[in-house]
């Protein structure tokens, strides 16, 4: 580890700007509670008190719940754009706005408040979160018509919007902590909201229990931080670290990247989104594409001030980063099924935002440039996936698929802008976020640079012929099978995201959200690249276009079986294997646990059980044996007493004649 | 010497409680003892525990005992069978031992010079005991009185048996006398009177059946328990005695043991 | 004043093997009050030992515990010989492992 540390350097000499918001702004910001408040109540609504209802106003819920919970995304999404224009309004150095709600406990010496900040960072984050999340909504009215359960996905949905909104908007990590579990619960309800499929239950039951192993971090490292810092306030704890010692920093980065880890599917705890796609369509799209899966990479932006002093634990980011943007895009490489391959992809693009954020300032905005994107293109993908399920009988086996080009043309075309986006074709904004985070990462460290580079090749290749197997080739459809194209309320949401995709890279005109970020994230000392910029720009184009060459002449030049063949290299059958994340995770954790668990009900039940045992047995026997003393009879009882009167007056007479 | 003459009756006495077959022995034995006990109460200056030896002992608590002995019968004599194994045995042992060390323990301890009581008992004896027992012991005096009477009571609430069913008048007598009859044919008459010859106290002696047998039932078992009752064979000689005092010849009558083949009721029949 | 002593320590000795050996409760019960008596005599023989009459009303409160003891003893006896018609004490041993 120290090698490699001495190896990247690091953003030393940054300033680290310290978090002090400005809680008596007045204003709209006193409304900064209502963006929470709004999917809260309709949670609220929805959940507790529509199922009291009775008669009509039941059949109503439950057949205009799902109005309640749209609208009550609409009102938080419009009131962040009225803060949003609020917050511009506002001079560059006095964009960070905070709002005291309660106390929320107060034991002792800590006293811990339900505080808001409301910065460049988390506007950013309540755009993304209220707005997709809309958008998600809407595409929801139409994908789940014919569920049953609507009403009761809808108040789900907006538990979580209100959980992701208090996780980004919280001022102190406890509060964090609270929206973390928060978006946990969510993701469990959703991705088992199919509680009918075992595998959706046992995916849900999954994600659920990889997330505890992160949380274990993140409960660390608030403990670690009540006990070093005696609190969590953002704050008070960014004026103190300067001065706090460095190996507990490290500690702390190491335990927040745990928990980061575990919400953000990166090695090792990767292995659960994969399967978290058993979960509906939009959920996917909003939780595990777009939003929840990227608060790991929000804790570590929002903790620069730890990171920033943390060297060992922000290589140790670095390094999880690039070994999860390779793993992901092998994994996307040879999935059949659509959505697991969105999955990977998503896992390696996150990959992509951690190697950002794991190279300090310089990195952190492009981290949540990249973040933003991401979250326009894969939502966009994953909803237009929904859509060809929609058209296509929940069919997700791509091999099934084929020339839907034709068929569905506005999936088509908002799933090729998507496309274009994450390969980072020049002009589209996956090109313009992911170019950054490699030319830095290469301004960083040449391996890691090469690496990432690399990364992007397979992710021109994957995606290409996900494109391929999807809309282009020849039919391979079940005999059933009548592709439609989906309604408005499904396609308008896929065109508004497909825009998006295309032209969030306006966010870096101008240097725009790197200037916006930097009172957040702190000003960058740039390192030159080993090559200019525009070379290196070049460069990640050609190896785009080979990654895309290359699945052009083995995808679509070949004829594509309808099952998948089994005599293929290593490489396919590990990748379609999740690279073995649940064999490694088995050998690695499940199997020792449960050695170590039955090892110690072996020594508990022979070691401690025997001795407690033993001992009542040898207890019991010897009282069987003594018992034959009490043989009844009063005489013999009389015979001992007088046989311990005479050694009574024995030790009398020894004692005082003696 | 009055102390060696007493002692030596005393332990002698004290002996023959532990071998004395019958209750009633012992508790006589054990009268010589709290006699001699009272004696030596005496002797060593103390007269009033003299007489409360006398009175309370020897006088309430030991004719307590002989009571119970009558209500629970005078021939329930010990068995000398030990049953427990190793048990008198090891009592002797012991006992032995116990005396032994406490004796020769006792005679290793010099006590000085007797003070005597005279000047203790100067206002009289009674005088003094009440002095010390109304002021200083008073309080346990008082607590006595509360152990005797929850003694008394407690012997009253143990000897008092509750009736479970009422009281057989005559009629009910009658009617069971009828019943016993028609069950196991027992006789209904009264039992028939002992002593057919009565030379002495005819008591003890069965009535003879016709057949020149022994009536069992008419003696009374107690004295069948204590062995007191005369046998077939002793009435026989009867028989002869009586004649030969009516100056009769003996040798015109049959041989009486043929006829008096019935033994007299014995200790085992009572079992 | 050793040897009154000495015959209240052998009293006292007979009454524990009387006690010990013999079965009839009620000659057992006459065990223990002889060796209540051996214990008076020492009582009283310490009394006069040390002039002092506390020895005297101790033997006296002796007196008065054995009477009541007796007198409940025996009405326990009494009751026992009701119930199963014996007055040995290796009957009563119902009371065991």
């Amino acid at each position: 580890m120290t090698s490699l540390v001495s190896l990247l350097p690091l953003s030393g000499g940054a300033d680290i700007p310290l978090v002090s918001p400005d809680t008596g702004a007045g204003g709209v910001f006193d409304l900064l509670w209502l963006v929470i408040a709004f999917p809260l109540l309709g949670a609220l609504i929805l959940l507790v008190v529509a199922p009291m209802t009775r008669g009509s106003l039941q059949v109503q819920m439950e057949k205009k719940g799902h109005l309640i919970g749209t609208a009550a995304a609409l009102a938080s999404f419009l009131l962040s754009l009225v803060l949003f224009a609020a917050l511009i309004g506002r001079g560059a150095d006095e964009r960070q706005v905070g709002q005291h709600l309660f106390t929320w406990f107060e034991t002792g010496s800590i006293s811990v408040g339900m505080d808001l900040l409301y910065d460049q960072l988390a506007a950013l984050f309540l755009l993304l979160i209220t707005g997709v999340g809309f958008l998600i909504h809407v595409y929801s009215i139409g994908y789940m018509e014919h569920d049953p359960r609507r009403r009761r996905f809808f108040a789900y949905l907006n538990l979580f919007v209100a959980a992701m909104l208090t996780l980004v908007l919280s001022a102190n990590f406890l509060g964090l902590f609270l929206g973390w579990e928060g978006v946990g619960l969510a993701s469990y309800l959703l991705i088992g909201f199919w509680q009918h499929k075992p595998s959706a239950a046992a995916a849900a039951k999954k994600a659920f229990v990889m997330n505890r192993v992160g949380d274990i971090g993140i409960s660390l490292a608030i403990s670690l931080m009540f006990a070093t810092f005696g609190t969590t306030d953002f704050s008070q704890v960014s004026a103190m670290t300067a001065d706090a010692d460095q190996s507990t920093l490290n500690v702390l980065g190491l335990l927040l990247l745990l928990g980061a880890c575990g919400k953000s599917a990166q090695v090792p705890l990767q292995s659960w989104l994969l399967d978290a796609m058993e979960g509906p369509t939009p959920v996917s799209a909003l939780i595990h594409a777009a939003t929840m899966v990227t608060a790991g990479v929000y804790l570590i932006v929002r903790s620069n001030f730890i990171f920033d002093l943390a060297p060992i634990a922000q290589t140790a980011v670095v390094i999880v980063a690039t070994v999860t943007l390779l793993w992901g895009a092998i994994i996307g490489c040879a999935k059949d099924d659509i959505k697991k391959a969105l999955a990977g992809s998503t896992m390696s693009q996150i990959g992509y935002m951690m190697l950002a954020a794991g190279l300090g300032p310089v990195g952190y905005p492009f981290a949540i440039f990249h973040l933003l994107t991401h979250g326009f293109f894969k939502a966009n993908m994953f909803l237009g996936a929904g859509s060809l399920m929609h058209g296509m009988d929940d069919e997700v086996d791509m091999r099934r698929y084929g020339a839907l080009s034709k068929a569905m043309p506005v999936t088509f075309l908002t799933f090729a802008m998507g496309y274009l986006a994450i390969i980072g074709f020049p002009g589209f904004s996956g090109f313009w976020s992911k170019d950054k985070i490699i030319e830095s990462a290469m301004a960083d460290n040449l391996l890691i640079g090469v690496l990432a580079l690399v990364g992007a090749g397979i992710t021109g290749f994957y995606m290409t012929r996900l494109m391929l197997m999807t809309f282009f080739t020849e039919k391979r459809w079940n005999e059933n099978a009548h592709p439609h194209e989906s309604p408005r309320v499904i396609t308008v949401p896929l065109m508004v995201l497909a825009a998006l995709s295309v032209l969030s890279g306006a966010l870096l005109a101008g240097n725009w959200i790197v200037e916006w970020l930097e009172p957040v994230t702190g000003r960058a000392v740039h390192h030159e690249p080993p090559l200019p910029a525009l070379v290196i720009t070049v460069l990640i184009s050609v190896v785009v276009a080979i990654g895309v060459a290359a699945a052009w002449f083995l995808v679509a030049k070949r004829d594509i079986p309808r099952t998948a063949p089994q005599d293929v290299s290593f490489l396919t059958t590990a990748a379609r294997a999740d690279l073995y994340g649940d064999a490694i995770n088995d050998v690695v954790v499940i199997g020792p646990g449960a050695a170590l668990v039955g090892g110690l009900t072996t020594l508990d039940r022979v070691g401690v059980d025997g001795v407690v045992e033993g001992g009542s047995l040898a207890v019991g026997g010897i009282s069987n044996a003594m018992r034959r003393l009490q043989n009844g009879y009063v005489r013999s009882y009389a015979l001992s007493l007088l046989g311990g009167a005479l050694l009574v007056v024995l030790a009398l007479l020894a004692v005082n004649l003696g | 010497m009055t102390f060696w003459i007493l002692a030596t009756v005393m332990v002698v006495a004290a002996l023959g409680i532990l071998f004395a077959r019958k209750a009633v022995h012992a508790a006589l034995l054990l009268a010589v003892v709290m006699i001699s006990l009272a004696v030596l109460y005496a002797v060593l200056e103390a007269p009033f525990l003299f007489a409360v030896q006398i009175i309370v002992y020897t006088g309430a608590i030991l004719m307590l005992f002989l009571f119970v002995m009558m209500l629970i019968g005078v021939d329930a004599a010990d068995s000398t069978v030990e049953t427990i194994r190793g048990q008198r045995g090891m009592a002797i042992v012991l006992g032995l031992a116990f005396g032994s060390v406490l004796v020769i323990g006792l005679s290793q301890v010099t006590l000085g010079t007797v003070v005597g009581l005279e000047e203790a008992n100067a206002g009289g004896n009674v005088e003094e005991i009440a002095n010390i027992l109304f002021s200083h012991y008073v309080f346990a005096f008082e607590a006595t009185s509360a152990l005797l009477i929850t003694a008394a009571l407690g012997a009253m609430v143990l000897a008092h048996r509750e009736r479970l069913t009422p009281k057989p008048g005559q009629a009910e007598m009658a009617a069971q006398r009828m019943r016993d009859y028609a069950d196991s044919g027992k006789h209904l008459g009264p039992l028939p009177s002992p002593g057919v010859y009565a030379r002495h106290n005819a008591v003890d002696t069965p009535a003879l059946l016709p057949d020149g047998t022994a009536a069992e039932s008419s003696v009374s078992r107690v004295l069948a328990a204590r062995g007191t009752v005369r046998s077939a064979p002793a009435l026989a000689d009867d028989i002869v005695d009586v004649r030969r005092q009516l100056g009769d010849d003996p040798t015109q009558m049959p041989d009486p043991s043929g006829v008096s083949g019935a033994p007299a009721s014995t200790e085992e029949d009572v079992k | 004043m050793t040897h009154y002593v000495v015959l209240s320590a052998i009293l006292f000795t007979i009454g524990c093997v009387g006690v010990l050996t013999r079965r009839n409760a009620i000659v057992v019960f006459m065990c223990v009050e002889l060796m209540l008596n051996a214990c008076n005599l020492a009582f009283v023989a310490f009394a006069r030992q040390h002039g002092n009459l506390d020895g005297q009303i101790a033997a006296f409160f002796v007196m008065v515990v054995a009477a009541a003891e007796v007198v409940i003893g025996l009405a326990i006896i009494m009751t026992i010989f009701r119930t199963r018609r014996s007055i040995s004490v290796d009957d009563a041993s119902l009371l065991k492992y």
